[in-house]
């Protein structure tokens, strides 16, 4: 059974069909990529798993409850964490607010110790402070806790989003286009970020990406998408060498 | 008449205030060095202690200065409380004069019912002595109701963002006015009086630093800050667990409760309470002071509300010129700051309490030199 499971899932926009029949299973610990030209549907895949939309048809199972009809937080908290692919980060927010908010499921002192300060919250909020930092730490922004989002360069901004969707304590995380706008050296580094929570964190990765070399050093598996429909699914290496991706992405070789 | 007013607010206030501070400030700043070897909570008593000395002196000159005074420190609550929304939330609610008189007529009816022999309400049932005891509760009970009347506002706003709680909202103020103006029980239009006289200068302080206490506890807690995220970016808020709906819900019942108990009090200090007071100009008065203090801080509330009160006091001389320069300083404020004159800053109570860095860096230095 995997960790999470989506079943024959078809999503309608008014009378586009966005998605057909699309299936997943993402076992623990595996790194799944999922690829397709622009406008192929894959946000809004991962906009129907994370509960922004709920699905016209189809089931998604995640650790073997049903989670269509579940509003975002709920499905977030049970441990689904995302990160966006324009950041959305809160403006007027520190690094370190940022890191803390997600752990705001978690939060057990309630609105009597957020009204009256107790020695509860002061303890609990301690403790996620210092679990925030250990997660900045992890994705290497620890300097920059106390400074609000809005001063930070484009690169830090992508390891905050990523240090905030992992303080959900996610079982699977979605990356949705971790490397959008960055330069060779920094996709580098966020290689190797993604390689460390993996392997830190033991979780398993769902990610969208446009970038092969960087899909096909870290995917365990592979998927295609074309106009909402997986045209081809596999290793890294099979995906490479399938004649209909390279013609989604290239076009058909014409035979003069 | 400009001149004269300015060199009278000068030479009664300013210089010798600013005289005052001049010569105390290293005493003071010793004497704060010494409270930080206790208790924080020492320390602010004290703090406060000296505050309200000040304030009592001051205003034991006259009864007008503490009526002043008493309202000032309504108008913080109000303030405060409405920043919770306007602010930290960033949704745009015209209902705390609405709240408000739910606040001041409820209380009003329980004080006025259950203490006072009245035509309406009868005799007393109560002994008044008791009365000062049973006000905090009634003031409570006011607030509470306020909360209800919010959540008639809140369940059909928040379900979208956008301008909806903005209009509803205005549309609630309008509703509980001419609902009270048509209730005879309270007097309509002619407004209901003889409110016992217990909202004193110290009862108005402990509430209103009460409600600054709770109201800075909670915005500064992660609870709290998911009113930041949820302002920022609401789909982001709700991919990180954050329950947004609650959390506006909870936030909006919250401001409510506190505007319902400024209005039990200010009904108490002005012991007459008209439905005609909660109208559009009470909403402009306090959306003039949450934007002038600044938006998303309490401590600009504060500011705000005290500055603004103060101003339209020390204007009082030039009478109808008033509310030429009142407006126009706003117009500035807006134009130079447009979020308000101290926004997005904590009220941090530890920096308060602190000695000053100034001379904290003066002692070090003697300490170094000394060496």
């Amino acid at each position: 059974m995997p960790l999470l499971h989506v079943k024959n899932m078809t999503h309608y926009f008014g009378g586009l069909r966005a998605v057909h029949n699309y299936n997943l299973g993402i076992e623990p610990g595996q790194i799944m990529g999922l690829i397709g030209p622009n406008g192929a549907g894959k946000t809004t895949i991962f906009n129907l798993i994370t509960g922004i939309y709920s699905p016209t048809e189809g089931n998604i199972l995640l650790d073997g409850n049903n989670i269509i009809g579940l509003q975002p937080y709920q499905i977030a908290a049970m441990g689904l964490g995302r990160t966006f692919q324009n950041l959305q980060l809160w403006r007027h927010m520190t690094v370190l607010e940022h890191v803390k908010m997600a752990r705001y499921s978690k939060i057990t002192y309630g609105l009597i110790g957020a009204f009256f300060g107790t020695p509860k919250r002061h303890r609990e909020e301690a403790e996620i402070e210092e679990r925030a930092y250990s997660l900045l730490e992890l994705v290497g922004v620890q300097h920059l806790a106390g400074q609000i989002v809005t001063n930070l360069p484009y690169g830090a901004l992508r390891r905050v989003e990523m240090a905030r969707a992992l303080a959900t304590e996610p079982k699977v995380l979605f990356l949705d286009e971790p490397t959008a706008g960055m330069n060779p050296e920094e996709l580098i580094q966020m290689m190797q970020i993604i390689r460390g929570v993996h392997k830190e964190l033991g979780l398993a990765i769902f990610l969208i990406e446009h970038r092969m070399k960087f899909v096909m050093e870290l995917c365990h598996y592979v998927q295609t998408l074309v106009f909402g429909k997986v045209i081809a699914e596999g290793t890294p290496d099979e995906i490479q060498n399938n004649p209909k991706v390279i013609e989604a992405y290239l076009g058909k070789e014409t035979v003069t | 008449m400009l001149p004269g007013t300015i060199l009278y607010i000068l030479l009664i206030y300013i210089l010798p205030i600013g005289i005052i501070a001049k010569l105390g400030a290293s005493v003071a700043n010793k004497a704060a060095a010494q409270l930080l070897n206790f208790p924080m909570w020492v320390s602010v008593i004290i703090h406060l202690g000296l505050l309200y000395a000040t304030l009592h002196i001051w205003s034991d000159i006259n009864a007008y200065r503490v009526l002043i005074l008493r309202l000032t420190l309504v108008a913080i609550m109000l303030t405060v409380s409405l920043n919770v929304i306007n602010g930290y939330m960033g949704e745009f609610s015209c209902s705390h004069p609405g709240f408000m008189a739910l606040g001041a007529y409820v209380t009003s009816v329980f004080t006025v019912f259950l203490f006072v022999d009245d035509k309406v309400f009868g005799d007393a049932l109560l002994q008044p002595t008791l009365g000062p005891f049973l006000f905090p509760i009634a003031l409570i009970f006011g607030g509470i109701v306020a909360a209800l009347g919010a959540l008639i506002v809140a369940i059909p706003s928040f379900r979208t963002r956008g301008d909806y709680l903005a209009i509803i909202s205005l549309a609630f103020t309008f509703i509980v006015k001419s609902l009270i103006e048509n209730l005879e029980f309270v007097g309509g239009p002619r407004g209901l009086g003889s409110q016992p006289d217990w909202a004193n200068l110290p009862t108005v302080f402990i509430w209103t630093i009460l409600c600054i206490w709770i109201i800075n506890n909670f915005v500064r807690s992660t609870l709290g800050k998911a009113l930041n995220a949820v302002r920022d970016d609401e789909m982001a808020a709700n991919a990180m667990t954050v329950n947004t709906r609650n959390t506006k819900m909870t936030a909006f019942l919250f401001s409510a409760f506190w505007a319902g108990v400024a209005g039990g009090l200010f009904a108490h200090v002005l012991r007459y309470v008209n439905p005609g007071t909660f109208s559009l100009q009470k909403l402009a008065e306090v959306l003039a002071m949450v934007y002038f203090g600044g938006l998303n801080s309490v401590i600009g509330s504060m500011v705000g509300a005290v500055g603004f009160n103060l101003l339209s006091e020390a204007l009082r001389p030039l009478e109808i010129y008033k509310w030429i320069i009142i407006p126009v300083m706003l117009i500035l404020v807006m134009i130079f700051r447009p979020t308000g004159l101290i926004a997005f800053k904590e009220l941090d109570i530890k920096s308060i309490i602190k000695p000053k860095q100034k001379d904290e860096k003066v002692e070090i230095e003697h300490a170094v030199a000394s060496r």
